[in-house]
This record gives C-alpha cells, structure tokens and sequence, in this order.
C-alpha cells in the first residue's frame, strides 16, 4: 500500500532520513571504525607515513578496476577476467620495454589500447551475442591467463627502465617548497597544499549544491547529517595529507586515482551516459524500448573495464618491477568484493562510485593492517570473506525491513 | 444453500502509516460465487491474503470463522489444509516444468522422495479433463498460452481439494474467449456444490456469474449486493465502488481530425522464434492527426506484434513494408529512428518493459529522450527536475515528489510516468497498448482524458485494447485484426460489439 499524498516535499525526520541513507553511514562508519581498530591493535603502526603511503601504492590498482567493476555491475554484468588482463598487459609491456627498448610514452598508451581490444573481445560476445558475461569473462580469464604464459613463455621479465617505474614508485615534486613554513617535518609542502585546498573545494561545493537545492526546492540532507560527515572526511583528509607531507608527499598512483575516482563520479552521477548504465541495469528490456541502444552501451561498458585493468597491470608490473605469468591472480575477487562490500547489487542498477571506492579501502585497510599483525594469509581471506558476506547481508537485512 | 462457509468479522489490518484494511465484514455462503469488487488499493487482495494465512493471525484485528469455527491460520499450508486455495494475478507456475510437475509442485505423489511418474500423469490427465484441457500433463507450461496456464492453475488448486477457490483478477491477460470458458468452468464448480471468490475489475464478467457482490472502497466493506433479489446494473457497482454515480465512464470529446500522419502499407512480419512462419500479412492502416484509431481483436491476433515490429523492429524479422509519416516515407528499422520518425510506443507490459522500476519518477521521464535534458552528455539536473515536475502535475501523477521510485506507485500512476515518457519525446503518432490494463475505474477516466487532451493537441492516436467498450466510448475509427490481418475497418457509426465479433468470426471461417 502507497500513501497517496501530493503535497510535496514532506520534510524528512532525521531518523527517516538516517534509515533510508544507512548504507552510505555505515559504510563510512565501517571504514573509519576499521581504520581506528588496525591503528590501536598495530600501535599505531597503520598511520605512519611510510604506511600510508604504502596503503595508497597497495589498493590503488584495486580501486582504479574497481571504477569500472562498478559500471560492469551496474549494467547486470560481471567481469571476472580482470586479474588475467592485468598480467597479460604486465607481460606484453615488460617485452615491449625491455626486450624491444620501446620508450614508455609509447608503450603505456599502446598497453592501454590493447587492454580496450581486450574488453572490447568479450564485451562482442556478451552484448551481441548474448553469452552471459559470467561465461564470456570466465573464458576471457582462462584465455588470457593462457596467452600471459604464452609470450612470457614462463619466465618474469624485468627490471623495467625507471621511467616506467616512475608510474607507481613515483612522488610529485615538491615545487612549492618555499612556502614550507615548518621544514623539520613537512618534507613536502605540495601534498599539504593540495589536501587543503581540495577540502575547502569539498566543503565550498557541498554548502553550495545545498543553497541550490534549497532555491529550487529539493531535498537536502539533514544539516547534522551534512557537518558530521563533511567534518569526518576533512579530518580524516587532513590527517592523511598532512602525514604523507611529512613523508615523501603525493604519490602519483594518488593522483591519477583522485582523478580517475572524481571523472568516474562524474560520469555516473551527472551524464546520459551514466543515467543509461543504471536504467540498462534496472531493466533492460524498457530501456532498449526507450530507445537507446543497450548493446553498443554493453560493449563499451566492457571496452572500458579493459582500458582501466590495463592500466592497473602497468602500475602494478611497475611496482613489482617485474612481470610475472601468475601476477594479479584472484585480483578479480577482490575487486569484485569491493564494489559489493561498497553497496552494488549483484542485480545490476544500484551501486555508487564512491562505495566501491570505500568498499576498495575496507578491504585494503584490512589486507595492511591484518598483514602488520602478522596474521596469515589463510586467515586473512577467511576474514575477509566473512566481511564481505556480513556487508551484503547488511544490505538485503536493510531492504527487507524497508 | 444459505449455509455461510466463510465469515470474516471486524478485520482491520494496518501497515506501517496505512490502514490497510478497516473493520472488514465479509460473508460468504456455501455453494455461491462471491464477487469482491473495488478500486485499486481499496484493500481486496490484503483482505485474501489475511484469509489465506499469507499475513499470519495475530499480524491482524478480527476473527475468521471458516465452516463453522474460528480460524487462526499462521501460514498459507494451514488455510490450504482446509481447502481454501488462492490463485494469485501473478501466475505462481514454473515455466520449464511440465504441465504435471507443476500441479503436483511441493505436492509429489511420491514414495520415500522417489516420484510416481505413471500415477502423476494419470492424476493430471484426469484433472486437466475437468477443466477442460486436452494439453499432455508432459507440455511445459512455457509453450501454452496465457489462458490455458489459468486452467493448469485451477487444475492445481483442484488437486488439492479446493473447497473455496479464491481467484484474484483470473481474466486481467485473457482474451474473451478464454474468459468465457473460465467463467463457464465457474459456474459448472458451482453446480458441483464449490465455493468461489472472484476478484475482478471487469464488471460485465462479473454480473454474468455472481451470486452475491461485496463491495470494498478505502478499505472498508461499502456493501453486499445479492444479484437474484435484484438486477444489478454496472453503473450500480461502480457508485458503489468510486462513492458516486460516474455517469460516463468516458470523457466527452468533439474529434477535430486532421490530415493523414502515419501510414502503414503492405506490412509483412514473420514469427520471431518460428522464423519461416508468416505472422503479419499484408497489413494496411492509416492515423490521422487529431483522431483516435482503435485496433480491436482477440489475443494473438497480431495487435501488439503490429505495434512492436513498426516501432523498431522490436518483433519479428523479415518485416517489410512501407511507412509513411505526412506522406513522407520514414525509416523505423531501429527505435532510435523510430522515435525520431515521430513514432512513441507505450507498451502493455509496463513492469516488464515500460519502467526502470528501481529508477524514480523523474529518470523515467526523462530515460526516452535524455538528449533534451543535456549537454555535451551531462545531464541539466535542474532542467531535468523541471520536466518532470511538469508531468507531474500535467497527467496529475499521485506520488509525493517526482524522486518517488515507480515501483512504489499504483498502476494508474504507474501509466502516468509511461506516459510522460513517450510525450516528452514528442511524438506525432502514440501507440498505446492495453493503457488501462490492471488500473482501477477512477485512473481509467483520467486516462481517457489525456488520450482526448493528445488529440486535440493534434496528435495521432492508436489504440490497442482487449476491452471492448473502451475502444468503442474512445475511438474515431477502429480496425479489427484477425490472426494476422486487418480484416475490418468500422466507422464509429459502424462499430459496436456485435459488429466486431462478426467480423472477427467472419474472417476466421474464410481461413
């Protein structure tokens, strides 16, 4: 039974507004609490600089696919091929540079491309042909996996030219140092800059969408809502910035993820395309018959995923300095759990950017702190997939009582 | 005869801010068909599901004394022990399990888990014979049609040893002649001495089989007609069930009717999933700008597959034929184009293929025609808010804001946001099909209203409808399809029901 009312906008009541919005809390609750948890049980080992700066190197890969997991998800498919393709583009890049001598500038944008081809090989059979993607990709693994062994013929390849490594051990030079007020212990005054200005962004834009939406009569979140959060991720930014500015500053993986994570942002929140995605995901027959062509969406959705696997298997082949036929085994697992911890529904249409990328970082947070602690890997995994099972469980629980 | 086998007293049932049910009486003899009519939401399939132990006793205010005792069933296996069966609009069968499966679902005829297949299918052979089947128990239910698989449903329920079969909206998706012989099957249950409760939105059926009619309206017992004391007329049922007298189900309207819009010449479609079997034949029709053109026929008889393979070949292959819009000829070979040639189809199926569900109101105004509500592909949110707000209140669509989810809306309202849809793209020809399918009386007037309103704004209207006096109260002209073909076209003067079937019947002896 509905309410039929229509007078509009019924102001919400905090808790209506607390209940409808639990997930996004929770999951941002879950991600502090977890943090605050490996801090004190690893004596404040998690938020050393050095430890940040690793944490960042570490999930950046997990995040960067999980961007485009996230689109895969939301369009009613799944991807399982990823971790192949990462070692695959690890494979061919490390002979391009290495055997070949090809400079990076060309072999990064041609790994890419081919990353694409390679999405673009299952997105063909999953959107004009039909084959659930779950086949498609499962083969797509098997396939790449194979061809990995295939031209490494066994044996890693490395070490890479320091051009190419520069791709994940890289730092943004500190060019504002004369500003540096304190040299003792800000080693790097850009990533303090920076930190700072982009919280004062965040919190300029936020104010700003809510007089906007008060002008034109939308809802809002409760300002309580609005403060608590907006103070919890500029403190937790600050912090963040600030440590690594003690260390050796931004790490360029950072950047380019911040980047990739407010485009990605972007384009599911504000464009057509975006909008196409999540209505494709909801109900395909009705979008198709609304006029817009679900395969060619399908297609590219994949095309992309390719694009973003192959760049995380540069990064991290950099960072290994080596490339490996088993490199990025079960990567696909990760990635995937970390759009579903984030909130995605395995039923496509619902999930959010910014919850996989928090999803990317419980379960890289716990990767990091759990290692810290010494505990084993076999542990590991099983905590990991208990958390996992008790995020998802969280959700259906939340919409079972809605 | 007089006996009461079901009496529900004082029934009030309350979800979270709504009072589902208030104070409900409900009696029932024994050996009668018991109509329950009322609008959507008026409370009838909450009041079946507290009877048949979907919402437990104790979820519940009121008693339910059922062949002379209190009940208090805690699940539905409780209500079905003492023979009430539920047959639900949603058709509960597994479409890749065979015709005898499917009776015996959760009921095998079974030995220590290991099922007796001879005895299954002699059991089912028998049970089809009394509704009337002559489909092999081994057919799956996913190769016969809509109205043979309501048999199979009262077959099930008869396996059971159904003693009061309560069917919600058993003719919604039927055509005429499988309503018939469902309601028919009805009575002759009634001469065998079963108790049935009927829901239903179609009067005429209605009258034609009840014994006593109860009406529901906001969730409370309105009154209990008894059809053999006095002759119950539909205007008299639907006083009861809107609270006034409508004295015309549908809005006047004055046709100002314009020159030709859509043409349609020599259209040929063959079957989608039998590819060598021609399924439309030669079929020629025209719309014109400011009429309402309405294309009657049983099911199958092509309607729906006419609509799909013109709006982009969404059905069908091999389809040929000439399209013209204002005599120019138009390329409709995909949607996209087809939109852009000034075709909107609004589908029958709105769950299915008319809504992203999950998606609120206004994303589903928008989806067909993003484009005017973006720039460079980002999305106007201000732009795209005031276009659905302006729908809102334009079709007048009852929801408390437009980021409402569809899911969450009556199917009136429902209509209302496809509707939107397809005017936001600015169509010059709307096809609708079955737009008042499953959506109460009070939406069904303001549906009519906005296909006037579309006409005399000048646009062209089509008009498939399995209900035939919604095509004869709405439209100009009516062309009427037979197993492929158009095998009449009636003037408003021409067309009433009888005219229709003749021709319908006609055409049927000729092939």
């Amino acid at each position: 039974m509905v309410a039929d009312t229509s007078t509009q906008n019924n102001k919400p009541s905090i808790g209506d507004y607390l209940k409808n919005n639990i997930r996004e809390y929770g999951l941002l609750v879950a991600l502090v609490v977890i943090m605050l948890f490996f801090q004190f049980v690893t004596n404040g080992v998690l938020f050393k600089p050095v430890n940040i700066t690793n944490l960042v190197l570490q999930n950046s890969f997990i995040v960067i696919m999980a961007l485009g997991m996230l689109l895969i998800i939301v369009a009613g498919h799944i991807d399982l091929s990823v971790g192949s393709i990462v070692a695959f583009i690890g494979a061919i890049s490390a002979i391009m540079l290495v055997k070949w001598g090809l400079p990076a500038i060309i072999v990064i944008p041609a790994c890419l491309i081919v990353g694409g081809i390679m999405g673009a090989a299952q997105g063909y059979w999953v959107a004009y042909q039909k084959i659930p993607s779950f086949i498609v990709t499962l083969a797509g693994m098997l396939v790449f996996r194979g061809l990995t062994y295939v031209v490494l013929g066994g044996r890693p390849i490395g070490p890479f030219p320091k051009e190419f490594q520069l791709l994940s051990t890289g730092f943004v030079p500190d060019f504002l140092y004369f500003l540096n007020p304190a040299p003792e212990t800000i080693q790097n005054m850009v990533a303090l800059v920076a930190v700072i200005a982009l919280v004062g962004y965040a919190i300029y834009a936020g104010i700003r969408d809510r007089k906007i939406n008060e002008q034109h009569g939308t809802e809002n979140e409760p300002f309580v809502f609005f403060a608590v959060q907006m103070a919890v991720i500029a403190a937790v930014a600050l912090f963040i910035g600030f440590q690594l500015a003690t260390y050796r500053g931004l790490p360029n993986v950072l950047i380019a993820m911040a980047v990739l994570i407010a485009l990605y942002t972007f384009i599911t929140t504000r464009s057509t395309i975006g909008r196409r995605i999540y209505a494709m995901g909801g109900n395909v027959k009705a979008t198709k018959l609304s006029g817009i062509n679900t395969e060619r969406l399908t297609f590219y959705t994949f095309v992309n995923m390719g694009v973003l696997a192959a760049l995380a298997g540069m990064i991290i082949t950099a960072r290994l300095n080596s490339a490996t036929p088993k490199a990025g085994v079960g990567f696909e697992l990760d990635v995937i759990a970390a759009c579903f911890i984030g909130g995605a529904s395995a039923s496509g249409g619902v999930g959010k950017i910014i919850g996989a990328v928090i999803g990317a970082f419980i379960m890289g947070v716990m990767n990091n702190g759990m290692s810290i602690m010494g505990i084993g890997i076999d542990y590991q995994q099983l905590i990991k997939g208990l958390v996992l099972l008790a995020a998802v469980f969280f959700d259906v629980y939340n919409k079972n009582k809605g | 005869m007089d006996n009461i086998i079901l009496e529900m007293r004082g029934i009030t049932k309350t979800f979270p801010g709504v009072k589902a049910l208030d104070n409900v009486s409900f009696k029932v003899r024994e050996g009668e068909i018991h109509a329950l009519v009322g609008e959507n939401g008026a409370g009838k399939s909450t009041l079946m599901k507290v009877l048949s132990g979907v919402y437990p006793a104790g979820t519940y205010d009121g008693e339910i004394h059922y062949d002379g005792e209190a009940r208090r069933f805690s699940t539905i296996s409780d209500s079905e022990d003492l023979g009430i069966i539920i047959i639900h609009q949603e058709l509960a069968l597994v479409p890749l399990l065979s015709i005898a499966e499917n009776i015996f679902l959760g009921n095998e005829i079974a030995s220590n888990g290991v099922i007796h297949w001879p005895q299954t299918f002699a059991r089912t052979q028998e049970l089809l014979k009394k509704v009337g089947l002559s489909e092999s128990p081994a057919t799956l239910i996913t190769d016969i049609g809509v109205g043979k698989q309501q048999l199979v449903e009262i077959a099930k329920a008869l396996s059971k040893k159904v003693r009061l079969l309560i069917l919600d909206e058993p003719t919604a998706s039927l055509n005429e002649t499988d309503s018939d012989a469902l309601l028919k099957l009805l009575m002759e249950f009634r001469t065998q001495g079963m108790t049935s409760i009927i829901i239903s939105h179609k009067l005429n059926e209605i009258r034609k089989v009840a014994d006593q009619i109860t009406i529901l309206r906001d969730g409370g017992t309105v009154e209990t007609l008894d059809c053999h004391s006095e002759d119950i007329g539909e205007d008299r049922i639907i006083k009861g069930m809107v609270g006034r007298a409508m004295e015309d189900r549908y809005p006047p309207r004055e046709p100002d009717i314009g020159e030709t819009l859509l043409e349609v010449k020599n259209w040929n479609v063959f079957h989608q999933q039998h590819r060598d079997r021609q399924f439309l034949h030669d079929v020629n029709f025209t719309v014109r700008a400011g009429e309402v053109v309405g294309i009657a026929g049983l099911m199958g008889a092509g309607r729906t597959e006419t609509a799909m393979s013109l709006f982009g070949k969404s059905w069908g292959h091999k389809i040929t034929g000439d399209v013209t819009m204002r005599g120019k000829p138009v390329d409709v070979s995909t949607i996209p184009r087809a939109i852009d040639a000034g075709l909107a189809y609004v589908t029958e199926d709105r769950k299915q293929l008319g809504l992203v569900l999950i998606n609120n109101i206004k994303e589903n105004t928008t989806l067909s025609n993003l484009k005017a509500v973006a720039a460079n592909g980002v999305i106007d949110d201000r732009k795209e808010a005031k276009v659905a707000s302006d729908y809102r209140s334009k079709l007048r669509i009852r929801s408390h804001s437009i980021y409402q989810e569809t899911v969450n809306l009556s199917g009136g309202n429902q209509q209302k946001v496809v509707l939107s849809k397809w005017l936001f793209t600015n169509p010059e020809v709307l096809i609708l099909d079955e737009p008042t399918r499953g959506i109460d009386i009070g939406a069904k007037y303001e549906i009519y209203s906005i296909i006037n309103q579309l006409a005399a704004e000048g646009k062209g209207i089509l008009m498939i409808s399995s209900e035939m006096p919604e095509l004869l109260g709405t439209c100009d002209r009516i062309y009427v399809m037979n197993e492929g073909r158009i095998v009449a076209e009636l003037s408003k003067a021409e067309a009433s029901q009888e005219s229709i079937m003749r021709a319908i019947m006609r055409s049927g002896e000729k092939h």
